[in-house]
């Protein structure tokens, strides 16, 4: 199956900023993907290539097989792109942005669609306001619904969610994974790694252009200790035999890394073998910000 | 409508949505030039045969008028755009580059043509016009709109920031107007100046369209035609492969 967004060996430098080097990526049709990385790693100007608004120095990029600078009009048809710069043209009223914007891809009767769009989003009340009249967090929407008049089988959403409400945030996500399910092709940045987490199949992790992880989020969170045990003991100290296990202590509680469920018996075995009772005993399972931030310690970029 | 008739569409509602300030206001500039410069002038710069100045100087202004709004359209929504960043929404759509050019060219040519029926309407309230060849008028006024909203389009591209579409419009522009016969017959010039204005494209589109209005000139108009379509053809070419080559708006 042609992927939804192919990405080979592409570099990208602005003077002496090496922004993308050698950036490979496959995304399948009707993927939920997350993009993650640290402030500059280089998110935004990979989507910036893929949606034909940089050129790539080396490399190509495809969206649905169509070349984004030989076949543009094609590659742009096939994308819709939430930028994530708070950008909006003062002339216009909510509505006329987006009729503009689906005259834009040659759509001449979308009233339908569009009305479907500002209702998903909470935008119908706000339907004539100017866009100068908006809060910042309803321009974001408005941003968001520009992206999607044409209907676009891929959508790339760079930091959607920065400076938005709950409410929204909610009704954002209700409405992506609503896409989602209908077979569109979704590719996220966020730095909010629960958000990514609860969302993203599969995920990249990049940093100063380069990708230092990709794999399901499953695989991900579950690649190193699988999970972490935290204990507080009484009437011993903790076994030196575990030591080597500590994450971090304090007093009596520790938090022991372990890589499956099956370890659990030994370690116990051994606590109470030194003397200790168990008062507290709680099992955690590293979540995506653990994995995020060692990945990130790990990778020298 | 196609991706080209919504651009065209949206510019045109840009500076039809200001038109005090896009239309009116140098309508009113344009007319204050006609009365002091025809006041100050009158009678002392020798023009063709009988032509009385003020009658001279219409055509001049009205020229003048199409092709610095002309010019200030397209310029002026380019560099909006680009620094207030909204310009990834004609960048993202399937738009050509030549959708694009086009777009901003027509617009920026009904810009002029609005200025400048504007400001000759309002000029035939004080004075007297003869219309010898319209289609000549026309003629100059379409080519003379498209030459200006092109090198708008090339100002805006090329620059960054306000001020630099400004220079651009102060220290090109601006004395390419000044310097091509708005005010006065070329003839009237010493032979140094008399020859380079020769060098001066504006002084054929404005000598052009004042033949359309009295059938007199002092160049040829069908000359003065070819050169301005000439000067078209190679802006426009300049301008196009800037655009397919991204040229500071897809970096
Ligand atoms: N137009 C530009 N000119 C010069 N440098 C640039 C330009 N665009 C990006 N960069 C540089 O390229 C690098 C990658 O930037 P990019 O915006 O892609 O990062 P990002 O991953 O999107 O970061 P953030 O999470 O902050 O949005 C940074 O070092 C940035 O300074
Ligand atoms: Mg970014």
């Amino acid at each position: 199956m042609t992927p939804a967004i192919q990405i080979q060996q592409v570099y990208k430098r602005f003077g002496a900023v090496e922004a993308l080097c050698g950036i490979d990526l496959e995304v399948a049709p009707g993927e939920f993907f997350g993009l993650l990385g640290p402030n500059g790693a280089g998110k935004t100007t990979l989507i910036n290539i893929l949606a034909g608004l940089a050129r790539a120095d080396r490399g190509s990029v495809r969206v649905l097989g169509h070349d984004v600078v030989t076949e543009y009009r094609d590659s742009r048809r096939a994308l819709g792109v939430v930028p994530q710069e708070l950008v909006f043209d003062p002339f216009f009223s909510v509505r006329e942005t987006l009729r503009i914007q689906s005259g834009y891809f040659g759509l001449r009767h979308n009233d339908a669609w569009i009305d479907e769009i500002m209702h998903h989003l909470d935008l119908t009340g706000k339907a004539d306001a100017n866009m100068r009249s908006l809060s910042g967090g309803m321009k974001r929407r408005v941003l968001v619904a520009q992206a999607l008049v044409h209907k676009p089988p891929v959508i790339v959403l760079d930091e959607p969610t920065a400076g938005v409400d709950v409410e929204l945030r909610q009704g954002l996500w209700e409405f992506v994974r609503g896409l989602n399910r209908d077979g569109h092709t979704i590719v996220l940045t966020t730095h909010y790694l629960e958000e990514a987490e609860a969302l993203c199949a599969r995920i990249a992790m990049l940093k100063q252009g380069r990708v230092v992880a990709l794999d399901t989020t499953s695989n991900l969170i579950n690649r190193r200790e699988s999970l972490y045990l935290k204990l507080r003991l009484a009437g011993a100290a903790l076994p030196p035999a575990l030591a080597a296990r500590v994450r971090d202590s304090r007093d009596t509680a520790h938090t022991l890394r372990l890589r499956s469920y099956a370890e659990v018996e030994g370690v116990l075995a051994q606590v109470r073998e030194a003397g200790a009772q168990i008062e507290e005993l709680e099992l955690l399972q590293p979540d995506l910000e653990d994995v995020f931030v060692q990945i990130m310690k790990e990778a020298k970029g | 409508m196609s991706g080209f008739g919504t651009l065209l569409y949206k510019e045109l509602l840009r500076f039809w949505k200001v038109a005090f300030q896009t239309i009116a206001a140098p309508v009113l500039t344009t007319l204050l030039y006609l009365l002091i410069f025809s006041h100050v002038m009158q009678g002392r710069a020798p023009v063709y045969g009988e032509v009385p100045y003020a009658a001279f100087l219409v055509p001049g202004l009205v020229m003048m008028a199409v092709l610095q709004n002309a010019f200030a359209n397209s310029s002026s929504s380019l560099i909006q755009s680009k620094v207030t960043g909204n310009i990834i929404f004609v960048l993202l759509p399937p738009l050509s580059y030549w959708d694009f050019f086009a777009a901003y060219v027509l617009a920026s040519v009904v810009r002029g043509m609005a200025v400048g029926i504007g400001v000759l309407l309002v000029s035939l309230a004080f004075v007297g016009l003869s219309f010898a060849h319209p289609l000549w008028i026309l003629a100059f006024a379409l080519a003379g709109s498209a030459i200006l909203g092109t090198l708008g389009l090339v100002a805006g591209i090329w620059a960054e920031k306000f001020d630099q579409v400004a220079a651009f419009q102060s220290f090109l522009i601006m004395p390419l107007t000044f310097l091509s016969g708005v005010f006065y017959s070329i003839h009237s010039l010493p032979a140094f100046w008399q020859g380079l204005s020769q060098f001066n494209p504006f002084f054929y589109m404005i000598d052009g369209f004042r033949y359309g209005f009295f059938g007199v000139s002092d160049i040829n108009p069908a000359w003065s035609l070819t050169i301005a379509l000439a000067n078209l053809a190679v802006f426009a070419a300049i301008t196009l492969a800037l655009l397919k080559r991204g040229y500071k708006l897809r970096h």
